[in-house]
């Protein structure tokens, strides 16, 4: 499908996505969907902004074979990524991963495996501004341990 | 030549986002080419003390035994942050 993957520095809008992925697909009967949000605070620092930097090329590859794989996983339809790149702000949006179904199961569980993968496997990179400064955010362990349930 | 890139905090420390390098006889992999950036001494010489440096070979994850060969992309990065 082309429309499933877009690095985007632009917002965008939850309910047209969620619609566009089922539109016309009478098989679906089961849409999950995750949004990522910039928060204001991480690691007992308060935090203004943050700027996503990502390697371009790749970062598409990375994420058309995380989908790739799910729908090796599960009996998926349609899935749709959204992956907000460069300055944000706290409750600015991030991430959109949406997975159709035609039960709940599939859906919720492609959906949960997207975003672990995501969050482990795609280069992107977040620098975010707090009172002290600018500083790159650490990789948290917990990622590694939520993609890892998915392995063997 | 190959072509390398480095990403986020590794690319502020090192003060570039790439560069372009003929690759010195022997070195066919990526372990060998991390020896041969460490070498240079300075903040280069950090590069291989790195926690949990990423690479990757023409943009698909690699490990330090994945081959190089001239004409490749090949790209160093901390662990990814994103979602």
């Amino acid at each position: 499908m082309s429309n499933e993957i877009s690095v985007q520095e632009a917002d965008f809008d939850v309910g047209t996505e969620t619609a566009a992925l089922t539109a016309g697909d009478a098989r679906a009967g089961a849409v999950a969907s995750f949004v990522g949000l910039v928060r204001d605070v991480n690691d007992g620092s308060g935090v203004s902004e943050m700027t996503l930097e990502h390697y371009p090329g790749m970062t598409e590859k990375a994420l058309a074979a995380i989908v790739a794989e799910a729908k090796a996983r599960w009996d998926i339809y349609a899935v749709r990524v959204i992956h907000r790149v460069g300055r944000l702000l706290p409750c600015d949006r991030i991430v959109f991963v949406a997975v159709s179904s035609a039960h709940r199961g599939e859906a919720f569980a492609a959906c949960e495996f997207i975003m672990d993968y995501l969050k482990t496997k795609a280069p992107f990179w977040k620098r975010e501004v707090t009172p002290d400064g600018a500083r790159w955010v650490d990789a948290r362990e917990a990622d590694d341990g939520a993609a890892a349930r998915w392995e063997g | 030549m190959v072509k390398i890139l480095y990403f986020a905090s590794l690319r502020e420390k090192l003060g570039t986002s790439g560069e372009s390098l003929e690759l010195p006889a022997g070195v066919a992999d990526v372990g060998g080419l991390l020896a041969t950036l460490a070498a240079r001494g300075g903040e280069w010489a950090s590069l291989a003390a790195v926690k949990n440096l990423k690479s990757a070979v023409n943009q698909e994850m690699a490990r330090n035994g994945t081959p190089v060969k001239d004409g490749d992309e090949v790209a160093f990065f901390p662990p990814v942050t994103g979602g």
